[in-house]
């Protein structure tokens, strides 16, 4: 089988684009914007699933993309488009300066400030395409969903093994004369598999995610995890309705942080509409709470150089101490709050919490003794104005600092300021090359409902 | 030739020297030894957004996307390549990708395929929503709505008023000869709020929409009712109270709460997670799943509705589908593929986000019939309960069929009569069980407004939900209060 479609030399699409973003700018000023900026970006995919040994699908993916964002006298326009032709970017260009017209002035608009752009480009070793032919991708997928139906004869069904790669070039420049380029990579391998029959089925999945082909986790590991996950969940029992303490494991702690996050950004802020809009400077934690961004690390599912906005990135405190220390702003936002940018147009970059203990899960669910263990969270319930949190929940009953089997069809609830404030413990089982790092999370007390 | 297939041709084919004999040329090409299926999606989608945030119309989107996917099926095996640009050659090159899904044997013995148009009647006018008021219309009503929602109550400190709308062309040619073409309008509006009283503050949100023009919002002064409804969830909000953790009576009002069935019923339906037989529901068609009180369809066929199609994304005219009735389990919700393994029927439910997508099952419109009694009957029958009336969203595992869904808007029951307001909750329950427990249905169906996208796989759409005022005896409530 042939791999895909045939690509232009990476030099010659990365000058292509750097083209039409200068294109897309001189079209900008010409038409009477005071300030523009532009994204584009090209890349290409491929995605192959294989369920019960067999090839499912192959998916190629080739995707094309441009972003301009006018601004003139203080109002703005945005169009995104896929056509990269001279006569569509004016086209574009034209309408952003058309809606432009009918937004209305605020002074608050515009561009990063010129002083804030990057300017030291560091090799942040991102970009590592997927270098191997069709068949031996096809080969990847087989041998994680093989691994994961071996496992164990509890294993009844599987939605299939998978592999997903994509590497890509973005240019994003602006009216200030900043022009950054960024090469990129991403490839993945994930499995779900079913245990049980009937009324008692139950799926768990498990994935890799790295920038480097060959630092991907063996394809049979992550199968094996999968399949391991799934059959740990046959019994599940509900649980009866009260107050516990709880563990939540590493993957899905980060949920936790990242609702820190949100709480920290964009319009919530000056809008007053987030819980934590007047607290900077408070304590939000307890006092051995830390958490980082480190932007620059080699290789990392987060690193940059720059943000949305061209804007350097640098390494933020977040938490200190518990300490509420930095909001996470692009430049408007900061604007609105008489602040500068931290860098974070387009989210977070590698956010690292510290673990305050030096063993993992097992030794947070000694210390823990008798509660939940939390290992899947699904639904909605978090309100990002007053901070109540309340969520679906699938995971496991300890007794004894043991799990003793698997529990079902349950909520846990609490509000964002006491589950914050209520961590007792974060363990050093941390999942390496996620945006969000964290070991498992001990928290003093939520409320399960159950039966 | 209709005027639907002409302006899509016009739209889609002619501008890179395509027509239909070529385009079919094309697909013959892709068929041949070890294809069964094949099909070509053609799409042009333009679509605008409006925002008006603290007081101003602080920002505008607009934007074009088009492009061609190609599908060919090989039994059970999907290949799937697709391009932006719309010409002869991109066209073969993703075909060529495409059918190297059916292996290395080449295609010597190409499979003719002959053009048929499908007979389609149109659920929607294809017009153009984004022109359907000039820009400074749009501004103004999206002002005139934030003006009065601030105005409404001294609480209410901030609003947010958003206006999009879509144009999506369609051209579908399948290897069965069948060329389809849909031109589909939507709009839909949006008004939050964030009420402030004595330092505590909350929010409330309210919107709709469908397949027509802006000009909708203007009528019967729905883009008015949304905000007062908006305001009014806000100031509720300001009163209430932890809600209740553990099992116990619930009612669900009509309309929106339909969420339930299109979490706990419809995607453990789709014909895809049956075929592989990983859905809580697998090989359970006859058998009772519900009380005698719920039928269930999904109907794509409704009039001008956000989550109807007058034909699916791979050229299937849309249905209405019995899913369940007086209980019983009765159909799943196919497309093409998963119904040729299954050796069923397609029922118009293959769809896909865009052209760079693949088609699979998915929902339109799926709602409960009415019951026979007064909603008020229904409240005064329980003694304790949770009362939930608005829904930010949910989820379900379809395998265990465990569900979720989040109100926003909610009251205790005791003794018969609503009371106080509760904080949004979750809702959590098992699929297959919780319609076993529907005790009472309201005579009040009602379709959302129009406001539901649904998730699969990574691929959003818009889609719609309804039911009756239904009493459901015992779901598992999740306040914070023990």
């Amino acid at each position: 089988m042939t791999s895909g479609t045939e690509q232009a030399p990476l030099d010659e699409v990365e000058q292509k684009l750097i083209d039409v973003a200068a294109q897309a700018l001189e079209c900008a000023r010409n038409s009477g914007a005071s300030m523009a900026d532009v994204s584009v970006s090209q890349g290409q995919g491929l995605s192959v699933s294989v369920r019960e040994g067999d090839l499912e699908t192959i998916e190629h993916h080739r995707n094309k993309g441009m972003e301009i964002r006018v601004f003139i006298d203080g109002c703005s326009g945005n169009t995104s488009s896929s056509d990269f032709t001279e006569k569509e970017i004016q086209a574009s260009v034209q309408s952003a300066c058309n809606i432009a017209r009918y937004t209305e002035k605020d002074e608050y608009n515009g561009l990063a400030e010129p002083e804030f752009m990057a300017t030291e480009f560091l090799d942040l070793d991102l970009h590592h395409p997927w270098n191997r032919t069709l068949d031996d991708s096809i080969e990847v997928a087989r041998r994680c969903e093989n691994a994961a139906l071996e496992f164990d004869r509890r294993i009844t069904n599987t939605e299939g093994g998978a592999l997903n790669c994509f590497d890509g070039i973005s240019v994003y420049a602006n009216s200030h004369g900043f022009c950054g380029v960024t090469k990129s990579s991403r490839h993945g391998i994930s499995c779900c598999v079913i245990s049980g029959t009937g009324d008692e089925m139950q799926r768990d999945y498990w994935y890799d995610s790295r920038r480097v082909p060959d630092e991907l986790t063996e394809p049979e590991a992550v199968g094996r995890k999968a399949a391991e996950r799934t059959v740990n969940r046959i019994g599940a029992r509900k649980l009866p309705t009260g107050e516990y303490p709880v563990v939540f494991e590493a993957p899905i702690a980060q949920t936790l942080v990242s609702h820190l996050i949100s709480a920290i950004q964009g319009a919530g802020l000056f809008k007053k509409s987030s819980f934590l809009h007047d607290r900077l400077g408070q304590r939000i934690f307890p006092e051995f709470m830390h958490v980082q961004e480190h932007p620059h690390l080699p290789r990392g599912i987060g690193s940059a150089n720059y943000d949305g906005e061209g804007v350097a990135t640098s390494n933020n405190t977040i938490i200190d101490e518990g300490v509420l220390t930095s909001f996470v702003l692009d430049s408007y936002t900061a604007r609105k709050l008489g602040k500068n940018t931290t860098g974070n147009a387009g989210g977070v970059h590698n956010l690292m919490v510290s673990s305050t203990v030096d063993y993992g899960l097992e030794g947070l669910l000694e210390t823990m003794d008798r509660g939940i263990l939390v290992t899947e969270l699904s639904g909605f319930g978090i309100n990002m104005v007053t901070g109540d949190y309340s969520r679906g929940a699938f995971g496991y009953w300890v007794e004894g600092g043991q799990v003793q089997h698997p529990i079902k069809e349950f909520t846990i609830a609490s509000n964002l300021n006491d589950i914050f404030m209520g961590i007792q413990a974060i363990g050093n089982d941390v999942l390496e090359n996620r945006n969000i790092r964290t070991g498992s999370i001990l928290l003093n007390k939520i409320t399960a409902a159950g039966m | 030739m209709s005027d639907a297939m002409q302006s899509a041709t016009e739209r889609l084919l002619a501008p890179g020297g395509l027509d239909e004999r070529s385009v079919l040329a094309t697909l013959s090409t892709i068929m041949g030894p070890g294809i069964d299926y094949a099909d070509l999606y053609f799409q042009y989608t333009r679509q605008e957004s409006w925002v008006m945030d603290e007081g101003v119309v602080k920002s505008g989107d607009f934007s074009i996307e088009q492009g061609v996917g190609v599908r060919a099926n090989s039994g059970p095996k999907t290949g799937f390549a697709y391009s932006d640009e719309i010409e002869l050659s991109a066209l073969t090159q993703a075909g060529k990708v495409a059918r190297a899904i059916a292996g290395s044997g080449s295609s010597e013995r190409a499979i003719r395929v002959q053009g048929r148009n499908v007979g389609i009647t149109p659920l929607y006018q294809p017009e153009d929503p984004i022109s359907s008021l000039r820009d400074d219309e749009k501004v103004s009503l999206v002002k005139d709505v934030e003006e009065a929602a601030r105005k409404m109550d001294p609480a209410i400190t901030q609003v947010t008023v958003s206006l999009s709308g879509s144009h999506d062309v369609i051209l579908i040619v399948s290897s069965d000869g069948s060329i389809a073409t849909d031109i589909r309008p939507l709009v839909r509006m949006n008004v939050s709020v964030i009420a402030e009283r004595a330092g505590r503050r909350e929010r409330g949100s309210y919107g709709g929409g469908g397949r027509f023009g802006y000009e909708y919002f203007l009528e019967n002064g729905r883009a008015m009712e949304y905000a007062r409804d908006a305001v009014r969830q806000a100031l509720v909000n300001l009163e209430c109270k932890e809600a209740p953790a553990g099992e116990m009576t619930v009612v669900l009002g009509s309309g929106w709460p339909g969420i339930l069935l299109h979490e706990a019923i419809g995607h453990g339906l789709e014909g895809d997670f049956n075929r592989k037989k990983t859905s809580a529901y697998s090989g359970r068609i006859g058998e009772k799943v519900a009380s005698d009180l719920c039928t269930v369809v999904d109907d794509g066929t409704i009039a001008d509705r956000r989550g109807s199609l007058s034909v699916d994304d791979e050229g299937i005219p849309t249905q209405n589908t019995v899913l369940i009735e007086n209980g019983i389990l009765k159909g799943y919700m196919q497309d093409r593929l998963n119904a040729r393994l299954m050796k069923m029927q397609p029922t118009g439910n293959g769809r896909r986000e865009s052209f760079s997508h693949l088609p699979m099952p998915r929902m339109t419109n799926t709602y409960m019939l009415s019951g026979k009694h007064d909603p008020e009957e229904i409240l005064a029958s329980v003694d304790k309960g949770v009362y939930a009336i608005n829904f930010n969203g949910g989820q379900v595992d379809i395998t265990s069929g465990q569900f979720v869904f989040s109100a926003s808007e909610a009251y205790m029951i005791e003794n018969g009569k609503k009371t106080y307001p509760i904080k949004g909750m979750t809702l959590i329950g098992n699929g297959p069980d919780v319609l076993t427990r529907v005790s009472m249905l309201g005579n009040d169906m009602a379709l959302d407004t129009g406001v539901g996208v649904c998730g699969k796989d990574g691929q959003s759409v818009p889609v719609g939900v309804g039911q009756p005022t239904m009493r459901i005896d015992g779901l598992t409530v999740g306040g914070a209060s023990v």
